[in-house]
């Protein structure tokens, strides 16, 4: 399984769409029921596979939002992009019950395993939340006090994934730490004005360096480039630095 | 290097590669054959627009592995890597 290095052949599997939710205006969160799944670590992906009738077929990776639960079920979180091929499918036609193709899960680098005790450092872009909320909800489900800390970049309020969940994580005790960054539209009297990250937001959202968080990035190429460099001026070590980018579009192939 | 922001991280080969690899080749470390560097390859540059996909590596940007799939065959160069090193006892630790 995922805690071994031996994982064995990573096949196709029947996914059945057992649950689908709305997060915003363009990103829908669906449940599958997967086959046969053999479980997950916080912050892997899988692959999904649409094959049209006459044969064509695309994959595109899309990261698990769930936490590791064996009950065979998993949650994706899908942004629908303009131009997709794949997405204005997952986010707009498909249907409850509906069955999909997917491989997984994959990869074993990008990954919080709840042994992990130092503090973690959560840097989102956009819908890089996805595979962090992966993380944040893990470190929940297995009771774990690793000091936890999410500064999540985004559009406007109304662009949040998992915004009632985070809120309620952020106002109980021993939890999870959240700085929001609104790069278009702030919330009324918000004190930061609607911008890029930059230093002072890393000095002010993230864990000082000394305390020697791992950190996590994910989001947009150029976001995670940008968050990258600026955490690494701040005297973090690169080799503490996790990154998953998903491309100059947001949507990996 | 870096002159487009038109690339993933090794990660997202995982997936691909897993139809060739037992293991999971991207929380291996290796070792870059022009530059030296030792990087795990989920920390590869990789690129998708070209058939099949290019890993190249971080530090200076050369070429570390390619894979097309090619009507039923699959065609796999690892000339770019000097060497892979797998942890066997863990996939991935952040305290390493």
């Amino acid at each position: 399984m995922a805690g071994t290095a031996v994982l064995g052949r990573v096949t196709w599997r029947a996914a059945k769409v057992v649950a689908v939710h709305d997060e915003t205006a363009t990103a829908r969160t669906l449940a599958l029921a997967v086959r046969d799944w053999p479980g997950h670590v916080a912050g892997q992906h899988v692959d999904v596979r649409l094959t049209a009738p006459d044969g064509y077929s695309a994959v595109r990776s899309y990261s698990i939002a769930s936490a590791p639960i064996s009950d065979g079920r998993i949650e994706i979180t899908v942004e629908r992009l303009p131009n997709g091929e794949v997405s204005p499918y997952l986010t707009q036609e498909v249907m409850v019950g509906d069955e999909l193709e997917l491989r997984g899960p994959i990869g074993g680098w990008f990954v919080w395993r709840c042994e992990q005790m130092e503090p973690i450092q959560l840097v989102a872009g956009g819908s890089g939340i996805v595979p962090l909320m992966a993380m944040i909800r893990s470190r929940r489900s297995a009771g774990s006090s690793a000091p936890f800390r999410l500064l999540y970049s985004v559009g406007g309020p109304e662009k949040v994934f998992y915004r009632d969940e985070l809120r309620a994580l952020s106002n109980q005790g021993d939890s999870v730490v959240i700085t929001y960054a609104y790069t278009r539209v702030t919330p009324k009297d918000w004190p930061r004005p609607a911008g890029r990250i930059d230093a002072p937001l890393i000095a002010m959202g993230t864990w000082p360096s000394t305390l020697r968080p791992t950190s996590y990035v994910c989001g947009p190429t150029s976001f995670v480039e940008q968050a990258t460099d600026l955490l690494i001026a701040a005297g973090h070590d690169r080799e503490r630095i996790r990154t998953e980018r998903f491309g100059a579009t947001g949507e990996r192939k | 290097m870096n002159a487009s922001l038109n690339y993933l991280d090794g990660n997202a080969a995982a997936g691909e590669l897993s139809r060739v690899f037992a293991v999971d080749i991207t929380s291996a470390e290796g070792q870059c054959a022009n530059c030296g560097a030792k990087r795990r390859f989920a920390e590869a540059h990789l690129y998708l627009q070209c058939p099949g996909l290019v890993a190249r590596c971080p530090v200076c940007g050369h070429m570390l592995l390619r894979l097309a799939n090619i009507q039923e065959r699959v065609f796999l160069d690892l000339c770019g890597m000097t060497r892979l090193t797998f942890d066997t006892t863990k996939q991935s630790n952040a305290t390493s």
